[in-house]
Formats: structure tokens, C-alpha cells, sequence
């Protein structure tokens, strides 16, 4: 009877199981398998099993190297440091802000966000390129103009994500404020906590798991960032921009060497999942 | 225990969607034996229809002709680069795989190597139009194997583009044939001391510019050096890549020169994956650019409806072919590539493939697409015709280079050679590396590349 039960509770979840399996789960053994081979788009006959030569070759690759670097500080820059941040700041302030300023902000931070990635990609090209809008800006103020595409370009692209991110961390800890009860936060103010204080003994404790939760999804979806930086950069000049991403493009499809560039995609994978199981262990911590 | 019905009744549909989506994926496309699938590159330029106006009017031509016989096509819009991806995946099947397909020189050999695409001897054999095809351009769709897997439908050259405005102003004689790369610099100098904000010289350059900068730079260049009739890249004879060659070093020093002199445009314009919209569409209109080392297509860009109309570009531009580095015989470089029709070996029809190619080349027609896409003929017979010789300023220049141009060793490796190569140009723009160490470095990538297959010469 009990088994029973089992199976037909479990009935209703099979179509489900089946598709992830198919859909999800197979590409992605498939993708691992011939991580392992050395699968060209073309120019090959046929694909030979090649062991770990894949994986040996990037770590040998100063280019692989170079985008794993970049990586980093893409991700840091721009998901860490920018979107998280700068998302938090803004829900703290719009918490305070009158009901007009609130919506205008919170559409203009959304607009960014529901853009489409290559059309926000050309909109910060437009504004970054050398007769572009901040070169514009700097001239008003009489400031000396840069080619920022080109003598800063992962500078330039990690503004360019946090300009298109934020919206996400912005809701996330928007959300996460109005949950912290008003009264501790006005039993604090009356003790006479200041407005760091609070912020960061009562606000951030509070909002810790919203806070590893933000940060899971946005190095997440930072290390896959791809139409952004092809259409400002290309990943150039040369290799200054080149995160994992447009390098495994580079070596899929452009090299053709799937194999090579599937291998590189699991790595980066790998990288992802490192930074969720840190995220994870801080989550963790009882404070 | 009763199951509840809306459970199992949503398992049910659920698992019969599933099911019939997969057969869907499963039971092929419905290859119908009387319709041709033909898979070509659309404009990514929605204003740019030339080809699909053209292919439009030999549906018409085909059906007519083949009665109960159906043509359907199956453009793929995408860059360059994305449209080679995506017909090579569409190749891998026979669910997928058309009938015919649009295939570039440039990776031809490797798609045959894949085994992707079928030999047409056979058909040539029967076809009499083929021996009108120049032998250089039947070359270019060759394999390895010595059999033909493609019909080239034209080709282009290069050479050099110069602003007869800004000549004048420089004091530069306006009918300008450079003898050697020393006059093209000097040229250049002119340009930089007499006629100041304008760019003296365009060489496309840099990863960003891609096979642009390979075809139309490093190698307008490299050709021209050593006797100028070797292949500088390969060697056929061992059929292994060329590495430590002093023809390549001097190829990049022209390069660091122009960089380095700021004869060229400023180098992160250079670098810039737009620049050549903005060369076609701007510096040349607008007389900004002295001396542009390009293809023969850039009228297309001028043409009534491109969003830049230049109809009297002939009076203002001149044109000089690229000379040898020394004016060594034969004196002039030029380089061609060009598109080919092809036979996937996965094909349902090829023999119906194969008479609509013979459609789209019949005399009258080939004539019609050279002109309407700015091409370079390939066939003796409309090369010949006066109408085609005279439907454009500059056609009849760069038909004539035809007999002195050369095409890529488009082998496998080559599109990854080129990228070896467009990384040497880039390191010498920037002055990151000398000429001498960015072929060093090149000469290691190439091993890299090409599995080892080098030879120092």
C-alpha cells in the first residue's frame, strides 16, 4: 500500500523528471563527453576520444589563462562589487524616498534591466565609443577624453553590466527590506543607533540570506555574460576582454574546435560552482 | 488508495506532448522528392536584398522549366562567421542538411575534408558551361583529393583605393600607380605632411577586423613578397603551413610602419569591429581617407537604397592595383575569394541540386547576379560581354586582376592560421611586439595550430 502511495505520488512528477533528463541532463552529458574528444565543426573526418588533452591544453593556453583572470575581475567588478552593492544602496534609499521619486527611479533601474542584452550591448557602445556620449560629457566639463572601449575595455563592459544588472539585486533587497520588522529598527533608533550602525547590525544580519542569495544568482548569471561584450568589445582589443565565455566562443565556433571549446565550458562551470559553494558556506554562518 | 484524476490525467498529456514532440524532431522535415531545399546567406541588412531578388527571379526560371519540380528556400541571416557555424551544424544531418548551399573559398576545404559535401565530377563531366570557368576559380573549390565540390558563382580582387580630392591637395599625380611599397609610403607621407586630417592609408589590421584584415592586409603584402608566385603560407609540395619566411616579417614591418608613423587610422579606430561600416560609409565619402588598401565590392555600398548613395564615387576615388614589395615581376597582387554552390553529401536530391545550379548559371543569368552584386565574373563568356564590363566603374579594373590574383590555401587549419596571423598584425598596431617577435610568436602558433605541419623556409 505504502509503495503504492509512493508510486502515485510520484506519478505526477515523471513528465517532468523526463524533460529535465532529455533536455537538460542530456545535452549536458553529451557536452561532457565531448569535452573529451577533439570534435571539430569541421575540417575532420572523424572525432577521436583524447582523454584529459583538452583540459591539459588550457591550462597551458595563456589565452584560456588570460580569460580566466578576466573572468575574475569581471565578475568581481561588476556582480560583487557593482550590482550587489549598488542594488542594495538603491533599495535602502528608495525605502525612504517619497512615492514619485521611488517609481521614477525603480522604472529607470527596470528599463535597463528588461532591455535585451544586445541592444543594451550597442547602447553602452554608443556612450562608451570615442565620439560617444561620456567623451561628450567629459568634454562639457572640460575633462581630457579617453578611448574607454579601448584603453579600459573590462572596465568599460563591467560598467556596462552593472548599468544592466542592478534591477535584479534592486528588487531582491528591496524585497529583503520591507520583510525586517519596523519595530526592531525603531527600538534601535531609539537606543540612538545611527544610521550605520543599524545598517550594519541589524539591516545586513537580517538580510543575510537574501544577500548569499543575490550574490549566488548574480555571479551566476555574470559569468555567462556573452552578447554584452561581443557587441561593444568583441572581447578586444586583442585579448583585454576576453572573459571565459567569448573564449569558448572563440574556440567552438570560430576555431571550430567544439571539443576544445565544450572542454573550456566545463571549467566554466566549475568556476561557477566554486563561487556558489563559497556563497553557500557564508550563507551558513550563524552570525 | 484512489489516484485523483487531474493527476494522472496531466501525466497523461503531459507524457503524450512529450512523446509526440519527439517524433516530431524524429520523423525529418518532410523531404518531399519534387522539392529542391536551397540554404543561403541573407543580408543581415534588412535594406539589402540582392541576392534574395535574384534567387527569387531562377525560382521562378527553375519552376518554370521543371514542371511539378519546386524550389524552397531556407536563408539563414547571420554574419560571416555565424553563417558558417550554422550551416556546417544544418550539415551534419540528413534531417537537416538542404539540398544545395551557399559555400565561402574561404572554408570550402575544410567543409569537404568533414566529408560534409559531395563531389560534382560527375555532373560536370555532362555540363559543357564548365569549361567557360576559369581554371584558377575551379581551383578554388577543389579538394584535396583532386575532385570539384563547388561551382564558383564569382569572385572578387583587391587593390588599392585612393581620393583623387585629397591627392590634389597633397600635390600626388592623379592618374597614381605606386611601383613598390616604398611608393605607396611615401604617398602616405605626402598625404601626413600636406593634407593634415585626413588618414594617409587604411590597412586593415587586428583581430577585430578578422579575416578582413588577414585578406585585405597581412596577406596583399605577403603575397607580393618572394618571387610573387610561390605561395608564401603553404607549401604544397610538402603540404605543410610556412613558418620563419623573411616575406612575412617584412609584411608586418609594413604594417608597424604604417602604425607606428601614424600613417594609418588611429589605432583604436583600427581595432574598432566597425570600422569598416565606417570606412565604406564615411572616411571615403567624405574624402577623410587618402589611400584605402580594399576590395572590389565597396560600391556596393554606394549603390541608390544603401542609406549612403555615392553615385559619382568613379570621379573622386582612383584605382591602383597593389604593387610587389620591390615591383619584382609580375609586378601587381591581388588576392580572391568568392562564394561557390554546393552539394551537401547528405542531400535528398542532389541531381534535382544540380540542375538548379545549372539554372542559376546559365549565361544570361550569371550576368544578371555579377551585376546586381558589384561581382567579379568568373566566366569567360560574361567576363568577355561588353555589358557586363561596363555596368559599373571599375568592373573591368578588377576583372583584369583576375589573371594575376591569388586564391588562400583555404586547408583546414587556415581559418586558425588566419587568427595566428591577425594576432601578429594586431601586437605590431599597438607596438606591443617588433615585427621580428610578433613572427616568432606567429611561428609558434602556427605549430600549435596546424598540429606541427610546418616547414622553416
Amino acid at each position: 500500500m505504502n509503495a503504492r502511495r509512493g508510486i502515485t505520488r510520484a506519478l505526477p512528477l515523471t513528465p517532468a523528471v523526463v524533460l529535465i533528463l532529455l533536455f537538460l541532463a542530456g545535452p549536458i552529458a553529451y557536452c561532457a563527453y565531448i569535452a573529451f574528444t577533439d570534435l571539430q565543426l569541421t575540417g575532420q573526418a572523424h572525432a577521436s576520444f583524447v582523454g584529459f588533452a583538452n583540459f591539459r591544453r588550457a591550462f597551458r593556453d595563456d589565452a584560456f589563462l588570460n580569460a580566466v583572470w578576466l573572468t575574475l575581475v569581471f565578475t568581481v567588478l561588476s556582480s560583487l562589487v557593482g550590482q550587489n552593492t549598488l542594488g542594495l544602496a538603491l533599495a535602502a534609499l528608495m525605502k525612504r524616498a517619497s512615492k514619485p521619486v521611488r517609481t521614477l527611479t525603480g522604472g529607470i533601474v527596470v528599463t535597463a534591466w528588461v532591455l535585451p542584452e544586445v541592444v543594451a550591448g550597442f547602447l553602452l557602445y554608443a556612450f562608451f565609443r570615442r565620439e560617444g556620449t561620456l567623451n561628450a560629457i567629459l568634454d562639457w566639463l572640460h575633462l581630457p577624453r579617453q578611448n574607454w572601449l579601448f584603453t579600459l575595455p573590462i572596465l568599460a563592459v563591467s560598467f556596462a553590466n552593472v548599468w544592466r544588472g542592478t534591477a535584479f539585486s534592486m528588487l531582491v533587497y528591496s524585497a529583503a527590506l520591507d520583510e525586517i520588522p519596523a519595530e526592531i529598527t525603531e527600538a534601535a533608533e531609539v537606543d540612538g543607533a545611527g544610521g550605520w550602525r543599524r545598517m550594519w547590525h541589524i539591516t545586513l544580519p537580517m538580510i543575510r540570506r537574501s544577500i548569499g542569495t543575490n550574490l549566488m544568482l548574480n555571479t551566476l548569471q555574470t559569468l555567462s555574460v556573452f552578447g554584452l561584450i561581443w557587441v561593444m568589445t568583441r572581447g578586444g582589443p586583442g585579448n583585454r576582454s576576453q572573459t571565459l565565455p567569448l573564449f569558448m566562443y572563440e574556440q567552438a565556433f570560430q576555431n571550430s574546435m567544439i571539443g576544445y571549446g565544450t572542454a573550456v565550458a566545463l571549467l566554466l562551470l566549475i568556476v561557477g560552482a566554486l563561487f556558489s559553494v563559497v556563497y553557500l558556506r557564508l550563507l551558513r554562518t550563524e552570525v | 488508495m484512489p489516484v485523483r484524476p487531474t493527476a494522472a490525467l496531466s501525466a497523461l498529456l503531459t507524457a503524450a506532448l512529450a512523446a509526440s514532440a519527439l517524433t516530431a524532431c524524429g520523423s525529418g522535415s518532410g523531404s518531399d522528392p519534387n522539392t529542391v531545399k536551397v540554404s543561403y546567406k541573407q543580408s543581415t541588412d534588412n535594406s539589402v536584398k540582392v541576392m534574395d531578388t535574384y534567387l527569387a527571379g531562377i525560382k521562378k526560371d527553375f519552376e518554370k522549366k521543371h514542371p511539378g519540380k519546386k524550389v524552397q528556400f531556407v536563408p539563414i541571416k547571420a554574419p560571416d562567421s555565424e553563417y558558417y557555424t550554422k550551416l556546417q551544424q544544418m550539415l551534419r544531418s540528413p534531417r537537416t542538411a538542404p539540398d544545395l548551399v551557399y559555400e565561402d573559398t574561404f572554408l570550402i576545404n575544410s567543409d569537404i575534408t568533414s566529408g560534409y559535401l559531395k563531389p560534382l565530377d560527375p555532373y560536370l563531366a555532362k555540363w559543357p558551361d564548365w569549361s567557360r570557368f576559369i581554371g584558377t576559380a575551379k581551383a578554388a573549390a577543389q579538394g584535396q583529393d583532386g575532385k570539384t565540390y563547388g561551382v564558383p558563382d564569382g569572385t572578387d580582387t583587391r587593390g588599392l583605393w585612393f581620393d583623387k580630392r585629397v591627392f590634389k591637395k597633397a600635390g600626388l599625380p592623379l592618374n597614381w600607380q605606386p611601383r613598390n611599397w616604398n611608393d605607396i609610403l611615401a604617398a602616405a607621407r605626402t598625404i601626413k605632411r600636406k593634407v593634415p586630417g585626413v588618414t594617409p592609408l587604411n590597412v586593415y589590421t587586428g583581430k577585430p577586423a578578422g579575416e578582413r584584415a588577414t585578406m585585405q592586409g597581412m596577406e596583399m603584402l605577403l603575397y607580393g613578397t618572394g618571387d610573387g608566385r610561390s605561395d608564401p603560407l603553404y607549401d604544397s609540395g610538402s603540404k605543410k603551413w610556412i613558418a620563419g619566411s623573411r616575406g612575412f616579417t617584412d609584411s608586418l614591418k609594413f604594417v608597424e610602419t604604417v602604425y607606428k608613423e601614424k600613417l594609418g587610422p588611429d589605432v583604436s579606430d583600427a581595432l574598432d569591429p566597425n570600422f569598416a561600416t565606417a570606412v565604406n560609409g564615411e572616411l571615403l565619402p567624405q574624402g577623410k581617407l587618402g589611400i584605402d588598401l580594399d576590395g572590389s565590392w565597396l560600391p556596393q555600398a554606394w549603390l541608390p537604397g544603401s542609406g549612403h548613395e555615392w553615385p559619382d564615387w568613379s570621379k573622386q576615388l582612383g584605382l591602383a592595383y597593389m604593387p610587389t614589395q620591390n615591383g619584382q615581376a609580375p609586378g601587381k597582387v591581388s588576392m580572391s575569394g568568392g562564394w561557390t554552390w554546393a552539394v551537401p553529401a547528405k542531400a535528398a536530391h542532389p541531381d534535382l541540386a544540380f540542375d538548379f545550379i545549372r539554372t542559376l548559371q546559365t549565361e544570361a543569368n550569371a550576368k544578371k547576379w555579377y551585376i546586381a552584386n558589384s561581382g567579379i565574373s568568373v566566366r569567360k563568356d560574361v567576363a568577355a560581354d561588353p555589358s557586363y564590363a561596363t555596368a559599373q566603374p571599375g568592373i573591368k579594373f578588377f576583372t583584369d586582376l583576375v589573371s594575376s590574383t591569388h586564391y588562400r590555401p583555404a586547408y583546414p587549419a587556415y581559418p586558425k592560421v588566419s587568427t595566428a596571423i591577425q594576432e601578429a598584425m594586431e601586437s605590431v598596431t599597438t607596438g606591443d611586439a617588433s615585427a621580428q617577435q610578433a613572427a616568432r610568436t606567429y611561428d609558434s602558433t602556427l605549430k600549435d595550430v596546424t598540429g606541427g605541419q610546418v616547414v622553416r623556409k
